[in-house]
């Protein structure tokens, strides 16, 4: 999140929409409740089910399973309509007044440069920024011009009138209004609010745009960079932020460094594709830092191997021949394109969509590794148990090894949380029998192979030969010696590069930030934006001080947030041109007349006094925040409503021809799996309960007393047409499977008017599974489809079509 | 055994005076159900503190998990969904011993030393001196102690008692994520209600109050309701709760007939205890319990 737990209490409007943090997130909603409590802040919950954020809620409206974005649009909409929006902030700090290729369209619900052959946007040209004879991007300063981004946006959000987000969202007209106008108080410069969320954004076929519509109107708003502001994704695990951080998705390097492709066919090419130019002058367009990070990371993984000669060991690093997200991986394997899969901490029988083909791939491996504390459900993929689990095993040749793990609680090391917070922890218990911390069995596996390909070669064994291995004891590398190696340091001494007598660190320094890396090789570092976790200073994440002088909970001695410690991103933009605080009661950061100072390290050059007119988001190469993302996007520089793939009306009401996201990735088969309204009428939405967390704590038994067996929750009015009762069991059923469960009736689900028909949205929990101690249940992957967002594939959980029996 | 920090305001079927050179203060939990989101960290804090596990049961078609309490539930969150006029709320309550000031169990007890009130307001069952009979449930205003099946001794929230004597907050204030459970002196408490309560009016909860029910003297257990007008809304909580006239008889006028008679009963109760062991005798005792309730 851009900015941290604590800070919700200074907020005075909490939205939350496409989450549900009182119950997934209890701990850190208790900041929501403080925010109401010390000041009186309102809390908005828009969702498909009044859930246990909107008991506590002042104002609560319901919507249809993916229709967020017509429900932002219009609130987009209200705002210009209205002129709610923050005048300074939007002239100066967004691309509100950037001019766009005149050639730019939308028309029919598709943006101008569709290939329909290709389900993509080909060309993109037009998404672009004008550009003068200066090299930089034009803008028009009055926001009058009809191609600026202001302009435009005017125009593509009229359309969502509050009629209109009635007709596709459900939501009644009076409690969208209602939210509009509270969500518009905060256009005051001296008003927040603070905008959460988590996967009930995400896991849409147009997740990535859902979330940009929450950054556009906080910017809209002038609400990014303040105390009590941001777009605040919570991280659905203790550490799912450090998972992110440190690369687990293949796009990504460490750090969120694109990873080379099979396009970038040398290093110059890699490197140069990946530095941006200023498109603004006198901006710090941060990311030209590239080739100091990655060089660094070349040495962090190849230490002497990567040399200037060596082109620091591009040739090494794996490079990608195409999707390499989860969907696209287990749709290889469902085709039998994977021989062996390694399964670290992950249960993707019961994480990922439709269970049946998730299995079928599983079946088609040779071998499958396991390393998991549990005995999960995907260990067990291929034993039957009864109807929850119907296999046969005499058909299946995947040999399974089980490496039992340790816990996070058995061992040190780093969690990161949704605030950025590093923060170290230390081993509370040994772990039973044989496992081995994570560390140790890669390690194990890892020097194994490599004396592998010492003693009987083998194709490419470079990779492996030269990877650095320089641990105290190489069978069990620690997670100190992890963490050193992750934050980097000086390999020879580092001169002052303003007077080259002066050396700032020695060989062998730690680093203090990623400010000090180089692109010679003479620094390293596991991922750059951990630089200054564990500086000279010793091990930073282990800080435990909760002084706070700030009064607004930044605690800056508390563990260490990336990057360099920073508590608010874009912090910059928390004070006015001249660099003075917008609301003085909560300074952020403000231009002392020699530096910027205040009660955060500060998102821009330390010293860069206001008339120079550096912008705050330092991170884009134009230095203002995006309203309009021009090519960035794969669906689109504004975003706008699609339907669900399987949706329970016939057409979208924004645009009959075009209903669903049209970049979107599906395949064959997978489109084959869909469901109509016709046989399965209900749209169907899967979530978490705060009894459970994910597949996990069904083995634990104080959890499974509190929740302990599998239901679905249905409305009242529904449960009444199909005569189920409250505790009766029911047959849910998409295209894809079955599951069954108890039956929960509830006032707290409500039918909708949506496209002149009536909508019912069935919940679905998704904690159970054939393993554990709970009652065993059947896994709600089961009905789920098998597509994703069109950007990052983010699997479409949340909105899904079922039909609902009485057994 | 009474902790040494905890000096005794009443004993059941005691008539020995109660220590009295020291001043205690009263203390109490405040429940603000308007912070609350059921989370039932309450309920995890509380099985895991004092070590009691119910079975894993099953969904029945409710949130309320264990749908009840138990011998080893002692606080349970109660989900009630509540429609007015078009407007949806989702009432949790977190129930459990209300810790009366005035407690119906003790007064009903037989038992000596069975329950015993604290001077800081607490109520707390001492299970070796219970001998099952019971009374305690019919003299609940709240109906919250449980007889257990395995050893036929009430239990109930002890509002960690032990906790507190060593001046720690019970387990469920201090597990409570959102600070829906406070914990405090009563009359701090009772501050600390009035300022929620002036932030719910403003919110246009124009009935929002305090419930600590006179009818049992007050409790150490009180909650901040939106609606404090009609309690019954959150999954019956009692309007106004009173110890039912009889244990009120039983401990009144025929006191000192009473005291002979459970001098008998505890007499019988251990005869009993010796020859058949205790189940015979608690369901022997619930009888003459059924017997004189409904006279």
């Amino acid at each position: 999140m851009t900015n941290h737990w604590v800070d919700f209490k200074n907020a005075d409007v909490v939205w939350v929409m496409g989450g549900n943090p009182a119950e997934a997130h209890p701990c850190g909603f208790k900041w929501v409740i403080e925010a109401k409590k010390q000041r009186k802040a309102k809390l908005i919950v828009v969702d498909p089910r009044f859930n246990r954020t909107a008991a506590v809620a002042d104002v609560y409206a319901p919507i249809r399973p993916g229709s967020n974005i017509a429900f932002f649009g219009g609130v987009i909409n209200y705002l210009l309509a209205n002129d709610k929006i923050h005048h300074d902030y939007v002239k100066h700090y967004t691309n509100a007044a950037f001019l766009i290729d005149p050639g730019f369209r939308f028309e029919d619900g598709l943006f101008s440069g569709y290939d329909e052959t290709k389900r993509s946007y080909g060309s993109k040209d037009t998404w672009k920024y004008q550009m003068g004879a200066d090299g930089f991007a034009r803008i028009d300063e009055t926001l009058q011009d009809p191609n600026c981004v202001f302009q435009l946006m005017k125009k593509h959000y009229s359309r969502y009138t509050p009629e209109m987000v009635n007709k596709v969202c459900g939501t009644p007209k009076d409690a969208f209004l209602k939210i509009c106008e509270i969500v518009a108080t905060t256009a005051a410069p001296n008003r927040t609010l603070s905008y959460l969320y988590a996967l009930g954004l995400t896991e849409h076929s147009n997740g990535s745009q859902n979330i940009r519509c929450a950054a556009m109107i906080q910017l809209l708003l002038g609400n990014m960079g303040m105390a009590g502001g941001g777009i605040n994704a919570l991280r659905g695990h203790s550490n799912v932020q450090g998972i992110t951080d440190m690369c687990l998705f293949g796009q990504n390097l460490p750090g969120y460094l694109k990873a080379p492709t099979d396009g970038d066919k040398d290093f110059a090419t890699y490197v140069t594709k990946r530095t941006p130019k200023a498109l603004r002058p006198g901006q710090m367009n941060f990311p030209q830092n590239f080739p100091k990070w990655f060089v660094s990371l070349a040495k962090a993984w190849y230490g002497n191997a990567a040399t200037k000669e060596t082109n620091f060991a591009y040739d090494y690093f794996p490079k990608l021949g195409g999707a390499s997200d989860a969907l696209s991986i287990f749709n290889d394997m469902f085709h039998g394109k994977v021989n062996g899969f390694f399964c670290q901490g992950f249960n993707p029988l019961a994480s990922l969509p439709n269970k049946k083909k998730v299995g079928d791939a599983l079946a088609k491996l040779k071998y499958m590794i396991v390393i998991d504390p549990l005995a999960t459900d995907t260990s067990e993929f291929w034993k039957p148990h009864g109807e929850f689990n119907e296999v046969d095993p005499s058909k299946i040749e995947t040999e399974v090894f089980r490496l039992p793990a340790t816990f996070f609680s058995e061992t040190s090391g780093t969690l990161t949380n949704s605030g950025r917070v590093v923060q170290w922890g230390w081993k509370a218990a040994s772990a039973p029998g044989d496992s081995k911390d994570d560390a140790e069995i890669v390690a194990e596996l890892f020097l194994t192979l490599r004396k592998m390909y010492a003693k009987d070669g083998g194709a490419f064994p470079d990779a492996i030969r030269d990877l650095t291995w320089s641990y105290n004891q190489p069978l069990s590398p620690s997670p100190e010696e992890l963490l050193k190696e992750i934050n980097g340091k000086a390999l020879v001494d580092l001169t002052d590069p303003k007077d080259p007598t002066k050396i700032l660190f020695k060989a062998g320094d730690q680093l203090p930030s990623f400010g000090f890396l180089r692109d010679d090789g003479s620094t390293s570092c596991g991922n750059w934006i951990y630089c200054g976790t564990w500086s000279q200073a010793g091990n930073n994440t282990a800080r435990r001080d909760n002084s706070d002088p700030s009064g607004l909970g930044q605690t800056l001695n508390w563990g260490y947030a990336w990057p360099v410690n920073r508590r608010i991103l874009y912090n910059r933009a928390s004070a006015d041109l001249q660099g003075k605080p917008w609301d003085g009661s909560r300074t952020v950061l403000k231009w002392t007349g020699s530096k910027w100072g205040g009660n955060d390290v500060p998102d821009m050059r330390p010293d860069a006094a206001p008339e120079e007119g550096v912008m705050p988001f330092i991170m884009t190469p134009e230095g203002v925040g995006r309203l309009f993302s021009r090519e960035i996007m794969a669906d689109g520089p504004l975003p706008e409503h699609y339907e669900p793939f399987e949706s329970p009306i016939d057409n979208n009401p924004m645009h009959p021809r075009v209903k669903s996201n049209p970049v979107a990735r599906v395949y064959k088969d997978d489109m084959e799996a869909f469901g109509t309204a016709k046989d399965f009428p209900y749209v169907a939405t899967t979530y978490r309960l705060t009894e459970h967390f994910h597949f996990w704590t069904k083995y634990s038994k104080v959890n499974a007393i509190m929740q302990p067996e599998q239901f679905v929750e249905i409305g009242e009015e529904l449960a009444k047409e199909k005569g189920i009762k409250a505790g009766d069991r029911v047959k849910v059923r998409s295209n894809r499977g079955f599951i069954k469960a108890v039956a929960v009736v509830t006032k707290r689900i409500k039918s909708l008017e949506v496209d002149g028909r009536k909508v019912h949205t069935i919940g679905i929990p998704i904690h159970w599974g054939f393993k554990g101690t709970a009652k065993p249940g059947f896994i709600t992957n089961t009905l789920t489809p098998f597509v994703g967002d069109a950007n990052v594939n983010t699997p479409e959980f949340k909105a899904f079509l079922v039909n609902v029996e009485k057994i | 055994m009474a902790l040494q920090s905890l000096d005794i305001k009443q004993r059941s079927a005691t008539t020995t005076p109660a220590p009295q050179a020291r001043q205690t203060i009263e203390i109490a939990k405040l429940i603000d159900v308007s912070a609350c989101i059921g989370c039932k960290a309450c309920q995890v804090a509380c099985m895991e503190w004092n070590d009691v596990r119910d079975e894993v049961g099953s969904c029945h078609g409710i949130y309320d998990n264990p749908v009840d309490l138990t011998e080893n539930s002692w606080t349970v969150m109660r989900y009630a969904e509540v429609e007015e006029q078009g407007k949806l709320e989702w009432l949790i309550r977190k129930d459990g011993c209300m810790h009366c000031s005035d407690p119906g169990c003790l007064k009903a007890c037989p038992a000596p030393g069975a329950i015993i009130q604290y001077a800081n307001g607490i109520v707390d069952f001492h299970q070796e001196n219970c001998i099952g009979c019971g009374y305690c449930v019919s003299g609940c205003p709240f109906n919250v102690p449980r007889i257990s099946k395995k050893d036929s001794k009430a239990y109930k929230c002890t509002l960690c008692s032990d906790r507190v004597a060593v001046n720690q907050a019970p387990a469920c204030a201090k597990a409570c994520p959102t600070g829906a459970i406070q914990f405090g002196s009563k009359e701090d408490m009772k501050d600390y209600a009035e300022k929620r309560i002036a932030d719910l009016k403003e919110r246009g909860y124009q009935k929002a109050g305090l419930y600590d029910p006179a009818g049992v003297g007050g409790t150490h257990v009180m909650y901040v309701l939106h609606h404090a007008d009609r309690p019954g809304l959150y999954s019956g909580l009692p309007q106004d709760p009173a110890i039912s006239p009889t244990v009120s008889l039983w401990k009144g006028v025929t006191k000192p007939v009473a005291a002979a008679a459970l001098g008998l009963v505890a007499l019988g109760s251990l005869f009993h205890y010796v020859m058949k062991g205790p189940n015979e005798v608690s369901k022997e005792i619930e009888k003459e319990v059924e017997k004189e309730d409904a006279q």
